[in-house]
């Protein structure tokens, strides 16, 4: 296989990565509040039941996104440059938000104060619910083209951004991590919050399909190959089976994987769509970014694809053990007392 | 301005602002991994608790470190798309090598770190603090890598055919002599800064202890904790004149107008004096008059030797580039690079003094009770990270107007200006963003400041006296973490 080509495939696994690790880390966020304000329990003690919950993982998470744009840079720089610049300001909605979620998580907790706490907690809902949003449009995009001009520059309009389709991405992207995210919520909490989960996966049910699966059908249709129909069918598949578990209220462990599932599978049919254009020109197809002309030299990529050969397995094992060391689940009640400091001295 | 010049400012702000905060984060990081490794080889609960108290801290700065570096990764395209399509194949690889090797090291290892207390061995938990400070030290590698190679291009030539720079041999890209001193000069700073740090809020505690009758914390804690801070920073200081001694002689050569303005030296001259003071708007080499110089100093920086060296001048290398080139202004902005250069060099002396002083003050056992030293201690704090932001400054600045500044022995065509570099936005769109992230970098900077002042002043805390020992996670809960959000 010419390396251009496997980096095109390991580009879609980093952003696979991505999307099924950080997806229920955005869905985390954007539900801490809904499910932190009703129920038993002291309202703050369930929404830092819910953090926990990505406590020690939601940073190396956020870093599958940060290698993948880099390998971006590496191995397919007109890419990046034509992408990055083109959609200037829909990036820095994204850098606002997920800087805003950085620093409310790793501060919320640092002073014990109730509107020090809610500062905190807008700032991880914005965090949490523009980039869910933002990426899907972003991902509509990838595929929808811009108008490249022969230079390979881009002069984006506001409709390249909103239209009806891409619009429908990020409803698709918000409506399926928030799902992701009461499932996981669900898999690592028991008492009250646990059962809540469950009661907003229900919830999200009908969204989840409706919006997620009306993107899917309109990418499949649009821009589709016709190996992508099986993409998209695992994914209708393993959505219907998650929801079916989440109404059953039980084996959250299987409405977890399902959802990895639909999430991987999503990612396929984007990328498999897209494959071998990665920016198509809405003004002329000979002017779109594609695999062959948007790569870097076979040097440069034969030494990003040792380094990715030997490394991404050892990233994959030691994040893996992550997850096994915080196995547990978190409930309300085990909630220590906050340790932060008051506001002002005493 | 032009949407140049914004984005000029946007990425000097930026990158400043971020690194204001990670010499913090790489200095500190081996500092907290040492002060729990006493704790567990000795079992002494001082250095746990200096483990702990320095912990949050850390912790504190390491989050607004992650989220202000992300900007950076993203800006070269948003802001540098054409600088980006040109060095892509060259500049994007020690990034991705960053991403591989450090960022998921420190990014996973800090959440292990973080709630792992009670939950792994401690052998495998001072391994997890370990293997951050071996993360966050690999970044600072893979990152100067690539800005060295705007500095001093090397492994690459130019491909007339895609009219870009392509890579060459790596091997050389990662040993580029820059690369190599100036990480060790961006390591040496950050511990002088994390130095500085921990012996000046420690002086600061143990002259409090006085009025608080905290006479054990200050024997146990505050006073080892200013020594070993001293220790480090003065260390750490005599790499610093080493290693930035040796990549100054390098940039006579490699880059010598950048030294040449550095110094305001206009016309080339042999055995210069070294100027220490001069008036003047330097901008326009006519209007300055060199008030105070030292001879011998200049020509040892260049090339170890008294006498008989001559350096090229601004005017004479302006010359040269115009001939090589082509018309243009080849200077860089001689104001900023002269005076950067000597804040680096002069901010070096505070954290220095205050550490001999710190060593004799706390000689024998004593524990000094002078509130100036304590007010000192804490005084001396910002002056590393000032000459951090100077130096950067000076050396960025001092490429100027280079994005990539031609190597002298290397492919001439490697080599691009700023305003080749710069994305085809409006001027509008680029004021707008750095509109944002002024604002928002503003509201952080006061944040991030209010929290280590008040974990600073509070000092180290009861409840992490006692060290909890690790449980099996075989309950189904969570035991209590004392870093858990």
């Amino acid at each position: 296989m010419p390396l251009h080509e496997l980096w095109f495939y390991l580009i879609a696994v980093l952003f696979l990565g991505f999307l099924v690790l950080e997806g229920f880390d955005f869905g985390v966020g954007m539900l801490m509040a809904p499910l932190g304000s009703r129920g038993d329990g002291d309202p703050d003690d369930r929404r830092r039941a819910v953090l926990n919950t990505i406590g020690p993982v939601w940073d190396a998470n956020e870093v599958w996104l940060i290698t993948a744009g880099a390998a971006m840079f590496a191995a397919f720089p007109n890419w990046y440059a034509t992408l990055f610049s083109a959609l200037y300001l829909p990036l820095l909605a994204i850098l606002f938000g997920m800087i805003l979620r950085i620093v409310g998580i790793e501060w919320r907790g640092k002073i014990n104060d109730p509107h020090w706490r809610r500062w905190a907690d807008i700032g991880i809902a914005l965090g949490s619910w523009l980039p869910a949003i933002l990426w899907g449009v972003a991902f509509a995009i990838l595929l929808r083209g811009l108008p490249i001009d022969a230079d390979g520059q881009a002069q984006t309009s506001i409709g390249d951004v909103l239209s009806p389709y891409t619009l429908l991405g990020g409803l698709a992207t918000a409506s399926l991590f928030a799902f992701y995210g009461s499932v996981f919520i669900a898999l690592k909490t028991s008492g009250a919050i646990h059962e809540d989960a469950f009661r907003f996966g229900r919830l999200l049910s009908i969204p989840v399909i409706v919006l997620a699966g009306g993107f899917g059908l309109w990418t499949q249709l649009a821009y589709g190959k016709p190996w992508t129909w099986l993409a998209l069918g695992v994914a209708v598949v393993a959505l219907l089976a998650a929801v079916a578990l989440v109404w059953q209220k039980t084996r959250e462990g299987w409405a977890f994987a399902s959802t990895v599932v639909v999430v991987a599978a999503v990612a396929v049919l984007i990328f498999g769509s897209m494959y071998p254009n990665l920016l198509p020109s809405t003004l002329n197809p000979d002017w779109s970014v594609t695999v062959e002309n948007g790569s870097s030299t076979p040097y440069t990529l034969r030494i990003m694809t040792w380094a990715s050969l030997a490394l991404l397995p050892l990233v994959l094992t030691y994040q893996g053990w992550t997850y096994w060391v915080f196995r547990n689940r978190i409930s309300v009640d085990a909630i220590p007392a906050s340790i932060g400091l008051s506001r002002r001295p005493s | 301005m032009d949407a140049l010049d914004v984005s000029r400012w946007q990425f000097g702000i930026t990158t400043v602002y971020h690194f204001i905060f990670v010499p913090l984060t790489i200095g500190l990081a081996p500092l907290i991994a040492v002060m729990q490794t006493v704790w567990v080889a000795t079992g002494n609960p001082a250095w746990y608790r200096l483990t702990k108290f320095f912990g949050k801290l850390f912790l504190i700065n390491f989050a607004i470190g992650v989220a202000t570096g992300i900007v950076q990764e993203f800006q070269f395209g948003m802001n540098w798309s054409e600088y980006s399509r040109f060095v892509g194949d060259i500049f994007g690889a020690p990034l991705a090598f960053e991403g591989l090797i450090a960022f998921f090291f420190e990014s996973t290892f800090i959440g292990l770190w973080i709630f792992g207390w009670s939950r792994l061995p401690r052998l495998v938990h001072l391994a997890c603090i370990w293997i951050v400070a071996f993360g966050v030290n690999a970044s600072a590698y893979f990152i100067i890598a690539a800005n060295s190679f705007m500095q001093h291009p090397v492994g690459a030539k130019f491909n007339p055919e895609s009219g870009r720079a392509e890579l060459i041999d790596f091997g050389a890209l990662l040993t580029n002599n820059t690369a190599i001193w100036a990480f060790l000069h961006a390591i040496t700073a950050s511990l002088l800064t994390a130095g500085a740090f921990v012996a000046g809020i420690s002086a600061w505690l143990m002259v409090r202890s006085h009025t608080r009758s905290e006479e054990a914390e200050a024997r146990t804690m505050y006073r080892p904790a200013t020594i070993l801070g001293s220790f480090v920073a003065l260390i750490a200081a005599v790499g610093l004149v080493a290693t930035g001694d040796i990549q100054g002689k390098l940039m006579f050569v490699q880059q010598p107008m950048k030294m040449a303005s550095a110094e305001s030296l206009c016309h080339t001259e042999t055995d210069p004096n070294f100027s220490i003071l001069t008036v003047g708007t330097h901008n326009n080499c006519d209007s300055i008059i060199r008030v105070l110089e030292v001879p011998y100093v200049l020509p040892f920086l260049a090339e170890s030797k008294f006498s008989g060296v001559t350096l090229q001048g601004v005017e004479d290398l302006q010359k040269q580039a115009e001939e090589k080139f082509g018309p243009g202004n080849y200077r860089p902005n001689l104001f900023v690079t002269y005076w950067a250069f000597r804040a680096m060099i002069g901010l070096l002396a505070v954290p220095v003094a205050f550490a001999l002083l710190s060593l004799w003050l706390t000689r024998r056992g004593r524990i000094p009770d002078q509130r100036w030293y304590g007010t000192l201690g804490i005084l001396t704090i910002p002056t590393p990270f000032l000459a951090s932001s100077a130096g950067w400054v000076f050396t960025e600045m001092g490429r100027q107007p280079w994005v990539v500044v031609p190597n002298p022995t290397g492919d001439q065509m490697v080599r691009m200006t700023v305003q080749d570099g710069v994305s085809n936005h409006a001027a509008g769109t680029v004021l707008f963003s750095l509109g944002v992230f002024a604002l928002l970098y503003g509201a952080l900077a006061v944040v991030w400041f209010y929290l280590m002042r008040r974990y600073v002043t509070e000092g180290p805390l009861e409840h992490d006296s006692e060290p909890a020992p690790p449980a099996p996670p075989d309950k189904d809960d969570v035991a209590p973490l004392s870093f858990a959000y």
